[in-house]
């Protein structure tokens, strides 16, 4: 029970904390965050993120949030409905952080395509999307480990903490895929 | 004496989590009791139907449990559109599981409404929530 004993685990655990909070409150840097939202609804992330990504809020208008939390019972054909009060949590920080309020450079580029009389609802039909991906095959979405544009985890590992950068890309290969679909089965 | 009664502490938690499956079950068996007088309790067979049994509604014709949960609760499954892994169904499997009362009721009625086009009845949802505790 000596402190001797205990010192180098003291000092990880203050290491990891210490690191852990820098993280989470550092000081916004446009440049550097990309879309990833300023601060992170854990019923944001925990509850639309059960079914796919918590896609970043940044890449759709606040007035498309709206619309789309209006309309869980029928979410692009499946009902993702929720109690009242989660969904108004989720909705107003959506609004928040959306690409015409909260986003850094980044979002606003994403919002910025978006015309003005539109109301996209799938990020993946937005221009932006479309220019960011344009170099990818229409036949690549449709690997088994990937399956549509809708899964951005299985490209950006870094999805599901709203990291999108470049260097954090691998696009899974035909032969891996099909080798993962058989297993699956 | 104190770091006794810590391990004695620790050592009784999961035992609570595992009690939370079976006092859903009890529920899901009592609002059924209620609805029908005649109900003699949970069929893990008419629960196993119901997983493997097919959709009629917006997932799609082909669409059940199954389709996205894997043909066996125990395993791991994959959303069907979004490519999500899922995890196993069965608390055998995956503890987390039958243990909070808000989140079953969420997902019964929203899988219901997409695979049968209705909320699942008490008794329905006391048989496959027998078939899932009994897959082990």
């Amino acid at each position: 029970m000596s402190f001797r004993r205990f010192a180098p685990v003291a000092v990880l655990v203050l290491t990891v904390t210490a690191t852990g909070v820098l993280l989470a409150s550092g000081p916004e840097d446009p440049e550097r965050r990309g879309v990833a939202p300023r601060t992170v609804n854990p019923t944001w992330r925990t509850e639309c993120g059960a079914c796919h990504v918590a896609y970043p809020p940044a890449l759709l208008p606040a007035r498309s949030w709206e619309k789309l939390m209006s309309g869980l019972a029928d979410h692009f054909g499946e009902d993702a409905s929720l109690d009242a009060a989660t969904a108004r949590e989720i909705a107003a920080y959506l609004v928040r952080e959306s690409g015409d309020r909260g986003a850094g450079r980044a979002g606003r580029k994403a919002a910025r395509a978006v015309a003005p009389g539109e109301t996209p609802l799938r990020i993946t039909g937005t221009r932006w999307f479309r220019h960011e991906h344009d170099e990818i095959a229409p036949g690549v979405w449709r690997r088994a480990a990937i399956g549509s544009a809708a899964n951005c985890g299985a490209c950006h590992e870094g999805a599901a903490e709203g990291d999108f950068s470049e260097r954090r890309v691998a696009v899974p290969r035909e032969d891996r895929t099909a080798a993962h679909a058989a297993g699956s089965q | 004496m104190r770091r006794v009664l810590a391990v004695l502490l620790c050592a009784a938690a999961p035992a609570a989590l595992a009690g939370a499956p079976a006092d859903l079950l009890r529920d899901y068996e009592a609002q059924a009791r209620r609805g029908d007088p005649g109900f003699a309790g949970a069929s893990p067979a008419r629960g196993a139907e119901l997983y493997r049994r097919s959709g009629i509604a917006s997932a799609g014709p082909e669409a059940g449990c199954a389709s996205c949960h894997s043909p066996d609760p125990r395993w791991p499954g994959r959303h069907g559109r979004t490519g999500k892994p899922i995890a196993p169904l069965a608390p055998a499997a995956n503890p987390e599981r039958l243990a909070d009362p808000a989140q079953a009721e969420k997902w019964f009625r929203r899988n219901c409404r997409d695979v049968l086009a209705r909320e699942c009845t008490a008794q329905e949802k006391a048989d496959f929530v027998r078939f899932l505790i009994e897959a082990k």
